[in-house]
């Protein structure tokens, strides 16, 4: 079994899967189940500042999106930081890490912008024995309105200002949450690399709503007739995340910061991908939130398998992989020429490749009156869709032309790698000739 | 309870009342909302699909679904009415194994259709159970149409000729519209009064009298109908039972498969209905599967299908078959009755094996006997009571494919005409069509 220890930060965890600062670690009760149930690390639900809790709403406080047989796909939230008072969250993280001292406890917080609100709040968790602190700069919803979460995260200057605060107050390690309801992921994860973060985490919620009930005209979750915008996650954000993730992953400012990767990790596959995009550890929430803590074990089996069989020995060997290949559109090679192939025998003369070729994109399919279909090499633009939308998996594959064939659409030769920037029709070639 | 299983001969009340309950209860319940939107899912939305080319009907199968998908099955049972009008009844009865969900690309990829029949059964009973009527009539036409036969074929072309603003009469024997959706067809596959329901609701377009009690050869002649009427349909179906053609077949509980399932149909007290303890079906189709297990339902202890060929050319489908064998009912093929012994009533039937070859089935000489209180008969129906003059063609009134016959002004549809299998879908297209066919030449 290959080896899942981490290292993230200097921050130690059996394995790279930590819960996200969010419902499932609000308390002590749950963070110790999760600890039994097998997760490497817990990030503490977000702590205020000293003083009376923050309040929540009393009635729903989440929607939801689903997939067929109601399988949740995402789940947007207008719950706030944790509404519990500090000194008991302080007691119980104390008390959990002194049990679990091989995992890693990280406090996330959030407080006011100001220096001596986070000077107070980090000399508070001094004692807690927690391994870090990761800075909540991302919630979109009823702190953002009170200048904190995401409405600091939206202002580089902020994040950069606000973790120095904490580099000069606390010797613990700091991690700095991203928020995703921005332009320009890089921006705010370069002003905390300037402030001295150690890390990023990314991505926090999604601004959204999700449902519209069409009886009461409200938005859902529905709170006595009105609703929120609040924050998305699970499934569905993940390719955002990947994005954001990769973007600070290849952007050479960033390219050293560690990551710590969010975003609809479901299973062991979901983390693989994020660390292959260059996170060294990931944080799950909505998963836990959907079938309990549980499925950490596939997490855990399921890395472990994947990296016996690809040989590698430490999470190490993962994280970062797929970095190199990411890239930007004009350096793709345009003479990387495919076409759709059908598999007769697995075929299901479904048609769906059909309507959406022909309905939708380039009528490079053909369809028989007895429902054999085939791909007119002539007219596929190689787009793909009807791999996409074909319903048996490896039915239509894409075939790459090798160099020297002709490509029967464009009847042009298949030659060497030539990217946009050297194409006759990119004005900016033409001008550079 | 005084009588059980093994109660020698005829005998009603051989078990208990939960028994009896359980025993004619939905074969297959309606879905509930979940299980109707899990099961929608599965369906891809083929492009120009397999389904629909083979719905009799040419239901919009694709598209109903996924209006039940999305939450609409009102709009999906539309859909579905719009191409059929006895879709409820077709939802519970049609051989979907045979049709629609045995071209379901899911059936082809990994064996499992998507279950066509039963969300139909949930659109269609959502919409009925709301008691609205989803079409409206066009303006009258004046026109008058005759309709004989109160069953599928009857009822989809008095409804489809309402539709289009004629006055339509149906004429039926029997004191029941419905036809065979109401005297034929296993009881478990649609209890709860739901033929007459079906009527009912279908009645409510307007513009349809119904008059039971009056046939072909009772009180109407077809030169009446003709004189009284712009146009007519015939949708008699197929009253006459074939004969066994053995000896003794004229013994008593020697009897038609489809009067048995008629009297059981109308009986809403399944314990007084008597049953042998030994029973023999004899044919292969439908209703000999539908007699057999509906007589082991009610308590026989043996029942045996004998049909005279092979599993392979038995019309009743695998699916059937299957049901059969999963209540207790034995098969045996290629056997056919040579003669049925007894003294006065039935008591045993003799069957000698046969051999299916190229040149035909012919006996063998090896013989085997089945004791038997009752024999049922089910080696397919005839026509009878078909009008003079009426061009016939194998056996049945011959028709064009929009059921025109060699009269004009007289058009037939259903089991009674030819072309088309014997099934209610089948009757209901026809129904429909020659009810398009008659207003295009009114119009």
């Amino acid at each position: 079994m290959a080896d899942l220890t981490s290292n993230f930060i200097g921050i130690k965890s059996p394995n790279p899967f930590w819960l996200a600062s969010a419902p499932p670690t609000d308390k002590e009760y749950n963070v110790r189940r999760a600890f039994e149930a097998g997760w490497g690390g817990v990030v503490w639900k977000t702590l205020g500042s000293e003083g009376p809790p923050v309040v929540n709403v009393n009635g729903p406080r989440y929607g939801v999106v689903y997939g067929a047989d109601r399988r949740v796909l995402g789940i947007n939230n207008i719950e706030l930081i944790t509404d519990r008072p500090l000194e008991v969250n302080l007691r119980e993280i104390k008390s959990v890490k002194r049990d679990y001292p091989d995992r890693a406890l990280i406090i996330s917080l959030m407080v006011p912008c100001d220096e001596e609100s986070w000077k107070d709040i980090l000399h508070r968790i001094e004692d807690t024995g927690a391994d870090g602190v990761e800075l909540n700069f991302g919630c979109p919803h009823g702190m953002a309105e009170r200048g904190m979460g995401s409405a600091v995260g939206q202002v580089p200057e902020y994040i950069e200002m606000v973790t120095r605060w904490v580099k000069q107050y606390s010797r613990m390690p700091c991690i700095v949450k991203l928020t995703p309801n921005i332009t320009d992921v890089r921006k705010p994860a370069e002003a905390a690399m300037r402030g001295g973060a150690d890390a990023v985490s990314l991505i926090n919620t999604v601004n959204s709503i999700t449902s519209v009930n069409l009886d009461s005209f409200a938005p859902e979750p529905t709170i006595d007739g009105k609703g929120s915008h609040g924050g998305y996650c699970g499934p569905a954000v993940k390719p955002i995340a990947l994005n954001m993730v990769a973007e600070i992953a290849r952007n050479a400012e960033t390219a050293r910061l560690p990551i710590s990767g969010i975003g609809g990790v479901t299973t062991w596959r979901d983390a693989a991908e994020f660390m292959a995009l260059g996170a060294g550890n990931v944080q799950v929430c909505t998963a836990a939130m959907t079938y309990g803590f549980k499925i950490v074990q596939e997490m855990i089996s399921g890395l472990s398998q994947y990296m016996d069989e690809k040989g590698f020995t430490s999470t190490a060997d993962l994280v970062g992989r797929a970095v190199p290949n990411v890239t930007d559109w004009q350096y793709l090679n345009l003479n990387y020429v495919t076409k759709a192939e059908i598999d007769q025998d697995l075929c299901i003369k479904c048609g769906r490749c059909y309507a959406a070729c022909e309905d939708t994109s380039h009528q490079a399919i053909a369809m028989s009156a007895d429902r054999v279909f085939s791909v007119k090499d002539e007219e596929c633009v190689a787009c793909n869709l009807c791999v996409d939308v074909c319903p048996v998996e490896n039915c239509i594959t894409m075939r790459e032309l090798a160099k020297g064939e002709v490509d029967a659409r464009t009847g042009k030769t298949v030659g060497d790698y030539a990217n946009w920037t050297t194409h006759p029709n990119n004005p900016a070639a033409q001008a550079a000739e | 309870m005084t009588n059980s299983q093994l109660t020698p001969g005829i005998a009603a009340g051989r078990l208990g009342a939960e028994d009896y309950a359980r025993n004619f209860d939905d074969i297959a319940p309606r879905y509930d909302g979940h299980e109707a939107r899990v099961a929608a899912d599965r369906c891809y939305f083929c492009h120009d699909a397999p389904c629909m080319t083979a719905c009799p009907t040419s239901i919009d199968i694709p598209l109903f679904i996924r209006q039940i998908a999305t939450g609409t099955p009102e709009a999906a049972a539309k859909t579905i009415f719009s191409q059929n009008i006895l879709g409820g009844m077709c939802a519970r009865v049609c051989p979907t194994e045979q049709l629609c969900e045995e071209v379901c690309v899911r059936e082809v990829a990994e064996g499992k259709p998507v279950e066509i029949g039963r969300l139909q059964r949930f659109a269609t009973d959502t919409l009925m159970e709301k008691g609205v009527h989803p079409f409206a009539r066009a303006s009258a036409t004046g026109k008058r149409i005759a309709v004989v036969g109160a069953g599928p074929a009857g009822l989809s072309a008095a409804h489809r000729l309402a539709m289009k603003g004629h006055d339509v009469t149906i004429f039926d024997p029997r004191p029941k519209a419905g036809g065979l959706n109401e005297y034929g067809i296993a009881s478990y596959k649609t209890p709860g009064g739901f033929a007459q329901a079906e009527v009912d609701w279908l009645l409510k377009i307007g513009g349809i009298a119904v008059q039971n009690g009056k046939a072909l050869g009772s009180g109407l002649t077809l030169e009446g109908l003709k004189a009284d009427h712009d146009a007519v349909v015939l949708a008699i179906g197929l009253a006459g039972v074939n004969a066994l053609r053995a000896e003794g077949e004229d013994l008593k509980n020697v009897l038609s498969a489809v009067d048995f399932i008629a009297e059981l149909r109308q009986q809403p007290d399944k314990a007084k209905l008597p049953i042998g303890r030994d029973v023999v079906v004899i044919g292969g189709g439908m209703t000999a599967v539908d007699a057999a297990v509906q007589s082991k339902l009610l308590g026989a202890e043996n029942v045996t299908i004998v049909y005279r060929r092979g599993q392979e050319r038995m019309s009743a489908s695998s699916h059937e078959q299957e049901h059969a064998a999963s209540v207790g009912v034995r098969i045996i093929h290629n056997a056919a009755p040579v003669r049925v012994v007894g003294n006065g009533a039935a008591q045993e039937v003799e069957f000698a094996y046969t051999e299916d070859s190229a040149d035909g089935l012919k006996q063998k000489d090896e013989t085997f006997r089945l004791k038997a209180d009752q024999v049922m008969k089910a080696i397919g129906q005839t026509l009878t009571g078909a009008p003079e003059g009426l061009k016939i063609e194998g056996g049945k009134i011959a028709v064009t494919g929009t059921g025109r016959t060699s009269v004009t002004g007289v058009w037939a549809a259903g089991d009674c005409a030819s072309g088309g299998e014997d099934l209610t879908v089948t009757a209901v297209a026809e129904g429909r069509d020659a009810a398009e066919d008659i207003h295009a030449s009114l119009s």
